[in-house]
């Protein structure tokens, strides 16, 4: 079969499958529809695609998926396999794709914050929702953003109204049942942090069974003056999970934003986090850490887009490849003629434990302004012999050695983590997944 | 405790030690002296069992058992300790962590149990008086960011942790100021004793006026071409190291 008839297939089939619920929400009508000849028009990321170079993502869900297919019946029982372990939460579930009341529990009250699945948020005609749904993201350009914008049909609505701090978590766990065939499942979530507020949600994809399964997500937050958001991602699924998300963040002024991206298993991963400082002394931190074997491929795009003076952001990420898996980081840094005193640093460290396994690393500044503070450095390598040496003349076994300086390298990550149930449960697994016997 | 003999050793195609034969006993200090590129370094590598370096030829007994045939880990649970001339820097693992999975290792080695927290502080709180060096340091990253004297000292203070049976000081002295150096020299001072040793590697002959050695033996082209008293390093010290490599020329 020639290439340009899977490409025709491909999205001609993904249009046909979405067509009848392009309708669903008689508010979102214009934006649904819009995104959706957006859409027809962009068709998957072709090969070449600047974007998508290292990360053939195309050929991989063509090959993986039938788009014309209606995902199937679900039959979870319970979530307990999935839980963080003692983590105090707002429980939200998703399972294929769709809100479960069930499984759900909200404990906070609701004159502290209101958390309702978001097509229950648009039915009811939220005015916070519809001055703010899919306002900031870019529609011309990104093909999975449109995909899910004509395609959601369940998603969640966070509100946090002004002058309040929510100290109980949000946990959102997606879990996709592939039990009678494959998954795919289109998210949308919208946070609203109101002035002076703050609030912390964390996101964790899994599933069972064999099927392929692919999650589409889109994520929007919008931070208002001097509020705070921690945003937590914890990718951690088998080899047959495939994603795409896109979380665009809108930053207020004196607002303070930390993200952390765990990407530790899965066979496709494709992160876009996107932020736009638009606001003076903003802090914004961009925590990154992907554990990569098999032949996993993980790809975090990041953006960070200084619009204002006087603001603050760091970017953190760190990948250990083992096996045949293959990282992608590209970290855009974007400072505007008007974003003077602008400080923004970046850093990509890298470790690749056996031949076959990969990193394409590629920072990308563009400063308009000329009285700014900007850094970038990257760096990628096997483990330094040397200090491996140094430890095993100390007694320690080489597999110690290895696992210690593993753990060092990723253990930077976890510093950062302030949430102490949620620092431990990440400390474990990564623990684990390094070997560590010290 | 220790023989070499007629130890051979190359990097890459570069051959570095022609033939090495030494014997240290229990409760000796020997010092290899020579000038640079002469091989010392290298045999305290080969000791501690740098992989870089290929033994060609030759034999080395420690404690009646093959060391050539063990792992780096292994010689150290056996007993040998190197000191090195350029201490690692580790980020993210800090000295005290670090020495409690060595000297737990080494004890499972031995057949003896691990330390627990409290009695392993005990430890470290008392050797870390022999080398004068402060608990912060130890809490940090290893080595990183230490001054030369810094790492030095930790380099001792691990000395002290491991009580090793034989120690080798790969260029100690280098970088170290003179209270440094009577600082250091001081702490392998008080941790000899009649069941172990030292053999002490150096360029110059300042070290040995703290570290006192039994016998000094100068090392050149990768033999040992001169062996002595400490009085030895004392001529080396006055009339520098052209006088051996002229007596080296004449015999050849």
């Amino acid at each position: 079969m020639s290439a340009i008839a899977i490409e025709k297939n491909s999205s001609s089939d993904i249009a046909a499958a979405i067509q009848s619920g392009v309708n669903k929400f008689p508010s979102l009508r214009n934006q649904r529809e819009e995104a959706m000849s957006e859409f027809v028009k962009l068709g998957l990321p072709a090969a070449k695609h600047e974007e998508f170079k290292h990360t053939p993502i195309k050929p991989l869900l063509e090959r993986n998926f039938d788009f014309t297919l209606a995902n199937p019946k679900a039959k979870i029982s319970s979530v307990k396999e999935f839980a963080i372990p003692e983590l105090e939460a707002n429980v939200i579930v998703f399972v294929n794709g769709l809100f479960s009341t069930e499984h759900s529990s909200i404990i906070s009250p609701e004159t502290q914050i209101s958390i309702l699945s978001l097509e229950e948020a648009v039915e009811k005609k939220s005015e916070v929702v519809l001055a703010h749904l899919s306002k900031y993201i870019d529609l011309k350009t990104d093909t999975f953003a449109n995909w899910n914008t004509a395609a959601w049909t369940s998603g969640l609505f966070v509100h946090v109204p002004a002058n309040t701090k929510v100290e109980i978590p949000i946990v959102i766990y997606h879990i996709h049942d592939t039990s009678n065939g494959q998954v795919i499942a289109h998210n949308r979530n919208l946070i609203v942090v109101d002035e002076n507020s703050s609030v912390t949600l964390l996101e964790k994809y899994d599933s069972v069974e064999k099927a392929n399964h692919f999650s589409n997500s889109v994520t929007e937050a919008i931070v208002a003056k001097s509020a705070e958001l921690n945003l937590y991602m914890i990718q951690n699924d088998l080899g047959n999970r495939f994603q795409y998300g896109l979380t665009q963040i809108h930053q207020a002024d004196s607002s303070r934003v930390n993200t952390f991206t765990f990407s530790l298993n899965g066979k496709l991963i494709r992160n876009n986090l996107q932020l736009s400082l638009d606001g003076e002394g903003i802090e914004s931190h961009m925590y990154g850490l992907y554990l990569l074997d098999n032949d996993t491929i993980a790809d975090n795009h990041t953006v960070v887009d200084h619009r204002k003076p006087n603001s603050f952001s760091n970017e953190l990420y760190k990948g250990i490849m083992d096996g045949n898996s293959k990282g992608v980081f590209n970290g855009k840094i974007y400072v505007r003629p008007q974003a003077q005193k602008t400080n923004a640093f970046q850093s990509n460290k890298n470790i690749l434990l056996t031949d076959n396994a990969g990193i394409n690393t590629k920072p990308q500044l563009e400063i308009w302004a000329d009285d700014v503070k900007c850094s970038h450095g990257c760096t990628s390598g096997q483990l330094d012999e040397e200090a491996l040496f140094y430890l095993q003349s100390r007694g320690i076994s080489k597999d110690t050695a290895q696992a210690m300086m593993l753990y060092a390298f990723a253990g930077e990550l976890l510093d950062n983590i302030k949430h102490p149930v949620i620092k431990n449960y990440l400390d474990q697994i990564i623990s684990e997944r390094l070997h560590k016997n010290f | 405790m220790l023989s070499i003999k007629n130890l051979q050793a190359k990097i890459g195609d570069k051959q570095i030690l022609n033939g090495i034969n030494l014997e240290v006993k229990p409760g000796e200090v020997h010092a290899i002296m020579g000038p640079n590129g002469s091989g010392k370094s290298t045999l305290a590598s080969v000791l501690a069992g740098r992989e870089e370096y290929e033994v060609t030829e030759g034999e080395v007994d420690f404690l009646g058992k093959n060391l050539l045939e063990m792992d780096p880990e292994v010689r150290a649970r056996e007993g040998v300790f190197l000191a090195f001339q350029y201490p690692v820097e580790i980020p993210g693992v800090s000295t005290i962590n670090f020495m409690k999975t060595a000297v737990n290792q080494i004890r499972a080695h031995r057949g003896l149990q691990a330390l627990d927290a409290v009695s392993f502080l005990g430890l470290m709180k008392e050797r870390m008086k022999l080398v004068e060096i402060d608990q912060s340091l130890l809490s940090r990253s290893l080595n990183e960011g230490f001054s030369g004297g810094e790492k030095k000292r930790n380099e001792i203070f691990q000395m002290a942790m491991l009580e090793p049976k034989l120690a080798i000081l790969d260029e100690t002295d280098s970088g170290l100021d003179i209270d440094a150096l009577k600082i250091v020299s001081n702490g392998v001072n008080k941790l000899r004793n009649k069941s172990n040793a030292v053999i002490v590697v150096t360029h110059y002959q300042r070290l040995l006026d703290y570290i006192v050695p039994d016998f000094v033996h100068v090392l050149y082209k990768g033999k040992i071409v001169k062996s002595g008293t400490k009085d030895l390093a004392l001529e080396l010290e006055a009339k520098g190291y052209d006088w051996i490599k002229d007596e080296v020329a004449v015999e050849l």
